[in-house]
C-alpha cells in the first residue's frame, strides 16, 4: 500500500467525486440509495453544500447554507467544473432521523446528530446508553461504507466512463 | 468529544494486527502502562494518555471496566496548558529587566534570551492548571475497527502514536484511498485500476 500521507493527498479527489456522485444519485435515482439500508425511508441533502472550483491555479470555495437554501448556485458551480467537497445529510429510517456531515477529502463524519435516546439517571444506565448510541451511529457509518463501496466498484469499472459520467454531465446541465 | 453528546464527530480506523495472549488483560495492561498523568504543578505544557470512559478525571482501570458489550470503550485525555502569549511577554520582560539589573549588563545574547524565555514558560507552567480534553474511543476488536470521537488532526495523531505504543498494533485511518483499498472488497484487478485512476472532469 502507498504511504498514507501521499495516498491521502493524491486520492482525495475520490472523496469529492463520491459526494458529487452521491448528490447526483440522490436526485436522479433515489431508489438505488434505498438498497443500501433495508428500512431506509430517505437520504437527502439537508442544508449545506460546499464546493471547490479551481481555475487559473486559484481555488474558489463556495458554501451554500440554510434551511431554505436552494442549490441552484451549487449546480452552477458544477457547471463551471466544480466538485462537491462537503455535504450535509438528512437520513430517515423508520420514524427516526439522523443528520450528519461528510467531508470528501477524509470521508470523516462530523456534526452527527442521532435520534434521541433515553436519559441517563444513574450510573447503571451508562452501559445501555453507550450500546444504544453505538447502534445508532453504526447506521450512519455502515450506510456511508456501503455507498462508498458501491461508488468504488463503479469508479474502477468501464461503467464509470461509458455510463455514469455522461449521465452526471446531463444532470449537471439540466 | 464525548460519545454520549448530542452531536459527535467520528474518525474511523482499521486496526492492523492481533493481540497475542489474554485479550482483555493485554488491553488493560496497555491502558495502565500509558494512562494520563497529572501535569498540574509540573513544568510540563502537555500530556496525553488513556483514561476511563466513565471516570475521566480519576482513571482507574482496576475498578472501572473498559468492556461494554462486544466493544472496548475508553478515552484519550490530552491535558494542555495554554499560556497566553501576552502573559509570557509580560513575565519575560520583567525577568529580563531583573537579570540585567542584577548582572549590570546592557544586553543578553540570543542564546541567553532563549534560556530566559524557557525559564519563564516553565515557571508559568507550574502555576497554570492544564485544560483537559477528552476524546472517546470505541474499539470493535473482532471487527478490527475503531471509532475515535474527534476529527481534530492533532488529537488523531496523538491517538495513533499512543495506540501503537500501548498495544503494539497499527491504526490505519480510513479516508478515500484506504477505504477503497481495505474496506471495499475490491479484487486485485480492481486494485490495480485504482492505482492508475485520475480525477474525472465532469464538465468539458
Amino acid at each position: 500500500m502507498l504511504d498514507v500521507s501521499i495516498a491521502y493527498n493524491r486520492y482525495k479527489f475520490l472523496g469529492h467525486e463520491f459526494l458529487t456522485w452521491l448528490w447526483f444519485i440522490m436526485e436522479v435515482d433515489p431508489a438505488c440509495i434505498l438498497k443500501a439500508e433495508s428500512d431506509m425511508v430517505s437520504l437527502e441533502v439537508d442544508n449545506r453544500i460546499v464546493l471547490e472550483n479551481s481555475f487559473d491555479n486559484r481555488i474558489e470555495n463556495i458554501r451554500i447554507k440554510g434551511d431554505e437554501a436552494g442549490f441552484e448556485e451549487a449546480k452552477l458551480s458544477l457547471q463551471k467544473g466544480g466538485v462537491v467537497t462537503e455535504l450535509n445529510f438528512s437520513l430517515k429510517i423508520g420514524d427516526h432521523e439522523w443528520k450528519f456531515n461528510i467531508k470528501g477529502e477524509s470521508l470523516n463524519i462530523s456534526s452527527l446528530k442521532s435520534p434521541e435516546t433515553g436519559k441517563i439517571e444513574k450510573k447503571e444506565d451508562i452501559e445501555g446508553a453507550v450500546l444504544e448510541k453505538i447502534y445508532l451511529y453504526e447506521k450512519v457509518v455502515l450506510l456511508v461504507e456501503n455507498l462508498y463501496k458501491q461508488f468504488i466498484r463503479i469508479r474502477v469499472s468501464s461503467k464509470w466512463k461509458n455510463e455514469t459520467i455522461p449521465l452526471i454531465k446531463k444532470w449537471i446541465k439540466s | 468529544m464525548r460519545l454520549l453528546s448530542s452531536s459527535v464527530s467520528i474518525t474511523r480506523y482499521k486496526v492492523k494486527g492481533k493481540i497475542q495472549g489474554s485479550l482483555v488483560q493485554t488491553i488493560v495492561d496497555g491502558l495502565k502502562k500509558n494512562f494520563i498523568t497529572e501535569i498540574d504543578n509540573q513544568p510540563m505544557e502537555k500530556a496525553a494518555g488513556w483514561t476511563s470512559f466513565d471516570n475521566p478525571y480519576l482513571p482507574d482501570f482496576e475498578t472501572s471496566s473498559c468492556v461494554i458489550g462486544a466493544h472496548f470503550v475508553f478515552s484519550l485525555r490530552i491535558d494542555k496548558k495554554n499560556i497566553p502569549p501576552k502573559t509570557i511577554k509580560k513575565y519575560y520582560t520583567l525577568e529580563m529587566a531583573k537579570r540585567l539589573a542584577e548582572s549590570g549588563r546592557e544586553y543578553f545574547s540570543r542564546n541567553e534570551k532563549s534560556q530566559i524565555k524557557e525559564y519563564v514558560v516553565n515557571a508559568l507552567s507550574l502555576s497554570i492548571p492544564a485544560t483537559p480534553n477528552i476524546y472517546d474511543i470505541i474499539w470493535n476488536y473482532d471487527g478490527s475497527s475503531l471509532w475515535f470521537f474527534s476529527n481534530q488532526k492533532a488529537a488523531n495523531e496523538d491517538l495513533e502514536t499512543l495506540f501503537s505504543k500501548s498495544f503494539g498494533l497499527t491504526l490505519i485511518r480510513l479516508f478515500p484511498y484506504t477505504m477503497a483499498d481495505l474496506a471495499s472488497g475490491i479484487t486485485d484487478k480492481e486494485r490495480d485500476l485504482l492505482s492508475t485512476i485520475s480525477p474525472t472532469k465532469f464538465m468539458d
